[in-house]
């Protein structure tokens, strides 16, 4: 027997709450992103579920654009990240304040 | 046979994410995110979307990681500080996931969709509906999506072009 829609969407939501302890739990700037990734990664699964249970195609189209913008974004932000180690020696999110100074 | 695969994809893919985010050393982290990425791509085959698996697999996998990995290599942060949560933020991340694990189950619960069933044709395989729907409906998403990755494309050499110079002149 296939398994349910409803377990489908408990694992995703599952994943997502996972990526969104990571950005919450870690300091590293790197983890953090990789867990934002998960957390992306999370709301396709969702897409593509909702997709294959209704019979449309939409959903695994918007998936093929939530790829397309996640790739631009890590290398945006690799770039952004790289740019702010050589700047201030750092990625740990602890030391990175100044703004709040 | 299905549901047993099911299962197992799963559980690969929590346990994979959950080294993500516990994992000590940044590299075991860009592993464990490899994993889990190939455990979602193993479920998206289960879904029918054996298009979406294979470039979820080719761009993730082969771009995204590769590039987090390079990254982790050229700031070289092996030898930093050992990561501690504090016991505050642990409270919240813990607390906070809990919450929107049992709203969204709430949700799908009340929304009364656990017996739906998947439909008999699958959309997902057929590479002809993909390629009708981003030429027809979805073609100016596409042509923003171009512009988007232009973008990126420019700002990310800006980025790393400024930073190259030691000092602005100025």
């Amino acid at each position: 027997m296939t398994p349910h829609l409803e377990a489908y969407l408990m694992l995703s939501a599952a994943l997502f709450a996972v990526g969104f302890l990571g950005v919450l739990i870690r300091r590293n700037t790197l983890v953090i992103y990789m867990c934002l990734e998960l957390m992306l990664v999370a709301a396709t699964l969702a897409l593509v579920a909702f997709s294959r249970f209704n019979g449309t195609e939409d959903g695994d189209v918007f998936v093929f654009f939530i790829l397309t913008v996640a790739a631009a974004e890590v290398a945006v932000g690799l770039a952004i990240i790289v740019a702010l180690f050589r700047a201030r020696q750092t990625v740990q999110v602890d030391e990175l304040n100044s703004l709040k100074h | 046979m299905e549901q047993l695969a099911f299962t197992a994809l799963s559980v690969l893919t929590l346990a994979c994410a959950l080294g993500v985010v516990l994992s000590k050393n940044a590299v075991n982290g860009a592993m464990c995110l490899l994993l889990c990425l190939a455990g979602i791509a193993g479920l998206f085959v289960q879904l029918h979307a054996y298009l979406l698996a294979f470039v979820l697999i080719l761009v993730y996998a082969g771009a995204v990681v590769a590039l987090f990995l390079f990254i982790i290599m050229l700031l070289d942060m092996q030898g930093g500080q050992p990561w501690r949560p504090r016991v505050a933020s642990l409270v919240a991340g813990v607390v906070a996931a809990a919450l929107l694990i049992t709203g969204l189950d709430l949700l799908a619960v009340r929304g009364r969709i656990a017996d739906a069933a998947p439909v008999g044709h699958s959309v997902g395989s057929s590479l002809k509906l993909y390629a009708y729907q981003l030429f027809t409906t979805y073609l100016l998403p596409v042509q923003v999506m171009g512009f988007l990755l232009l973008v990126a494309m420019l700002g990310v050499v800006v980025l790393s072009r400024r930073m190259a110079e030691p000092e602005d002149p100025r």
